[in-house]
């Protein structure tokens, strides 16, 4: 193949073979983790202190993201509902919506953009700066010591940050609908606790981020792992960990929705 | 920051993420009825369903007492065979009648229960007999219609034979 169709082809034949290569690269790496993940769980702090910097520090931004999120989605399904005089069914969308939906995936999104380009960044730095490279010389492996922790500390904070966007969400919807707009509060709750299954709804949703946790994590200390020890290199890494982890979280949303919807029926 | 600090706010975090978790389970979720609370299963066969889906609610008086665990069709007598979990702590006789029911106009369908007189109760795994099925409203609309098409027919006759 020649001229300009045969290079266009060519292009795309490459991009699509450097994206499955990509992934492929982050699924043994994710593989490599968990081999060396065992250092993490015998000295916790290590975790611990991760879970600070990923979870803690992020509080703030999920908290107050959550609270406007479920305002916005009060406002919203009031103003729809209302014309078939049926507003006090906006708990109903409210809880669904968050706890299927948005909790898992705003506070995904919102954490692989506060926490993950902070984890490729120094990891990445760490690197440029051969501080890893000084590890192995002293027999550490950095993949144990540096890499895991962040990785666990991110697992074992999307979750929960889940979880209380969600919540906060909820608090938000409730504040505009009943405290504002006045839907009776009664009906509110009720209706929401009818239609909420704990199994369908509230499991799925953890589920769910406990997959974005582990996508997040596992593409950003691998972006930072791998970034070139530049400082071209590592701002590259960390936009990249912001953009794959983005799109992995919105694919895999729509594969585990299909999944979990056929259980629905 | 030291390490005092350090897990202080994690084990906040923590507590947080737990506490909003069972804030969703038991205030926003139903997990008292769902959960090891007890049910008990009874069957009932339906000639027509109409939207019933699973899990929609089963309601006496309007109370939720149950909900439907699954629909299938019955080769042996062709009709609907619908599964139901009922709250193990409300009983009902086993002349209960149950029928299929609309809330609303647009409303989602449930299974309506009206207990009956008898002094025995359901047990798991019985069978409700008295059962109504969904009103479907195309039949309704064509019975409508065919009793007025009736109704104008005998008008007709009776005038043609009064006219001579």
């Amino acid at each position: 193949m020649r001229g300009a169709w045969g290079h266009g082809l060519r292009t795309v034949g490459d991009t699509t073979l450097s994206i499955v290569g990509r992934i492929g690269a982050v699924v043994l790496f994710l593989g490599q983790i968990l081999r060396h993940s065992g250092t993490s769980f015998r000295r916790f702090g290590l975790v611990i202190r991760e879970v600070y910097f990923a979870g803690v520090q992020s509080l703030i931004i999920i908290l107050v993201s959550g609270l406007f999120v479920g305002m916005v989605l009060g406002l919203q399904g009031f103003e729809t509902l209302q014309s078939y005089g049926s507003s006090e069914s906006v708990g109903v969308l409210v809880a669904l919506s968050l706890m299927r939906e948005l909790g898992p995936v705003v506070s995904a999104l919102l954490f692989a953009s506060r926490a993950g380009s902070a984890i490729t960044a120094e990891i990445g730095l760490m690197k440029a700066t051969e501080q890893l490279s000084a590890m192995e010389m002293m027999a550490v492996n950095p993949l144990a010591r540096v890499v895991a922790p962040r990785f666990w500390g991110g697992v074992i904070s999307l979750p929960l940050l889940a979880v209380l966007f969600a919540a906060m969400g909820i608090l938000g919807g409730f504040l505009v609908t009943v405290v504002m707009l006045g839907v009776d509060s009664g009906a509110f709750w009720s209706q929401m606790q009818a239609a909420v299954d704990f199994h369908h709804d509230i499991l799925n949703g953890v589920i769910k981020s406990l997959v974005f946790g582990v996508a997040v994590s596992a593409i950003a200390t691998f972006e930072g792992y791998e970034a070139p020890p530049t400082a071209e290199g590592v701002s590259g890494a960390t936009t990249r960990t912001v953009v794959s982890s983005s799109l992995a979280i919105l694919a895999l949303d729509l594969l585990l929705t299909a999944f979990m919807m056929k259980g629905w029926n | 920051m030291n390490r005092a600090t350090l897990n202080l706010w994690v084990g906040f975090f923590v507590l947080l993420g737990f506490l909003a978790f069972l804030m969703l389970a038991f205030k926003v979720g139903n997990l008292n009825l769902d959960g090891s609370g007890g049910t008990y299963e009874v069957v009932a066969h339906f000639d027509n369903i109409g939207q019933l889906k699973e899990r929609a609610p089963v309601r006496s008086s309007g109370v939720l007492v149950g909900r439907v665990h699954s629909v299938r069709f019955d080769t042996l007598h062709y009709n609907a065979e619908v599964h139901m979990v009922i709250d193990t702590q409300y009983h009902f006789p086993v002349d209960s009648s149950v029928s299929v029911l609309t809330s609303g106009i647009l409303g989602e369908q449930y299974v309506g229960l009206d207990a009956g007189g008898d002094d025995k109760m359901l047990k798991n795994g019985d069978e409700i007999k008295l059962t109504q099925g969904a009103m479907v409203l195309e039949r309704l609309i064509g019975q409508f219609l065919f009793n007025k098409a009736q109704e104008g027919g005998t008008d007709k006759t009776s005038t043609d034979k009064g006219a001579p």
